[in-house]
């Protein structure tokens, strides 16, 4: 079967056998990219988390058949060390990770929530942030999305007096 | 003297045996269970309709507090899951960020197209399947459908007919199915309501 899939901004085409094959490992395995994380392998803790087509997805429990012709962005996508996006920014500036293994799945998730909500509350975070870190750096993690949201917002200001 | 006992005794075994045979008899008329084939064959369309739509799995989907349940011990969704503001979930974890549009045999997470909540209105947990019937038919709580299209969507929604392929859990057992076979749903829906949906009194 052959796969063809938009990854971080470059087209991707890959041959696989069984198209039930979780995305997760074509991504890490095939591609290379290992930022994103086996957890469970159960889409319960959202280790693996990316998004598709701008929407959070449990990347173990997604098979690589339903990516074909989909736009695809993993941790490597959202930002890098130059560039970083204001989440990894945020993340950066509050120390967030203890261990690390989570973290990228839960950036995943949280830019994806800032995308639906700008300015989330304690609530939003609670209700779209449900991923499981090990260490508990949940309380970090709080602080570093309302960072993140602060961040966005002075990105987003700087541009309309730019534009204007 | 012997022979007085003689006679007694047999007196006795004669009225022991005369209360024996009174109450065997008295026994088997009322207890004699009435075959299971024909419990089957008295069996209604609304019975039959009903034993699926009360089942577990069905029900855990048309919850009446905004919170789906899960397996056959309908215990709330984990992570604290909830309706949302579309019966998809909240803003960036909605049920499409682990539910696909088929079950996942690797994860064991189930998948279906539409893979939703049932909208609130349509609630049916803690109902009784008269409850249930009468809300089916009700127009404000069944989505606007008439008795046809509600019809057409208990027998044709590829979500309902999920109910008959629904793989594996994450430890890859396999998900128990609706009590009757979906041949036989489809044809007892479809019998019930050609026959004036009729909901009985109970």
């Amino acid at each position: 079967m052959t796969i063809s899939l938009n990854v971080n901004g470059i087209s991707q085409t890959v041959e696989i056998t069984d198209g039930n094959t979780p995305l997760l490992w074509v991504i890490r395995d095939l591609l290379d990219l290992k930022g994103t994380k086996f957890g469970c392998g159960k889409a319960a803790c959202g280790a693996c988390t990316l998004h598709i087509d701008g929407e959070a997805v449990r990347s173990c429990s997604y098979p690589v058949k339903l990516a074909k012709g989909k736009t695809i962005t993993t941790i490597e996508g959202l930002g890098n060390e130059e560039n970083p996006h204001p989440v990894q920014q945020a993340w950066m500036e509050e120390i967030v990770p203890q261990c690390g293994y989570c973290q990228p799945g839960f950036m995943m998730a949280t830019a994806a929530l800032l995308d639906k909500i700008p300015e989330p509350t304690d609530a939003d975070i609670d209700r779209n942030i449900i991923n499981v870190c090990r260490c508990g750096t949940y309380y970090r993690m709080r602080k570093a999305i309302h960072k993140a949201a602060e961040l966005s917002k002075s990105i987003e200001t700087v541009k309309s007096e730019n534009d204007a | 003297m012997k022979k007085k006992q003689t006679w007694y005794a047999l007196f006795l075994a004669f009225v022991i045996g005369l209360f024996a045979v009174a109450n065997y008899s008295t026994d088997s008329e009322e207890y004699s269970p009435i075959p299971t084939a024909e419990i089957a064959k008295e069996e209604t369309p609304f019975d039959k309709m009903m034993r699926v739509l009360t089942h577990e799995r069905c029900v855990n989907c048309h919850p009446n507090d905004n919170i789906p349940k899960q397996g056959n011990d309908s215990h709330p969704h984990y992570f604290g899951m909830a309706r949302g503001k579309a019966n998809m979930g909240f803003e960036a974890t909605k049920c499409t960020t682990c539910h696909q549009s088929e079950n996942n045999a690797y994860s064991g997470v189930p998948g279906a197209p539409e893979w939703s909540l049932a909208p609130a209105q349509m609630y049916w947990e803690g109902l009784n399947r008269v409850e249930i019937a009468t809300s089916m038919l009700d127009p404000e709580r069944n989505g606007g459908r008439t008795p046809e299209e509600t019809m057409h969507h208990l027998t044709e929604h590829e979500l309902v007919l999920w109910a008959w392929n629904p793989g594996v859990d994450a430890n890859g057992i396999p998900r128990e199915k609706p009590p009757v076979s979906k041949e036989d749903y489809i044809k007892a829906v479809k019998q019930w309501f050609e026959e004036g949906h009729i909901i009985p009194s109970e």
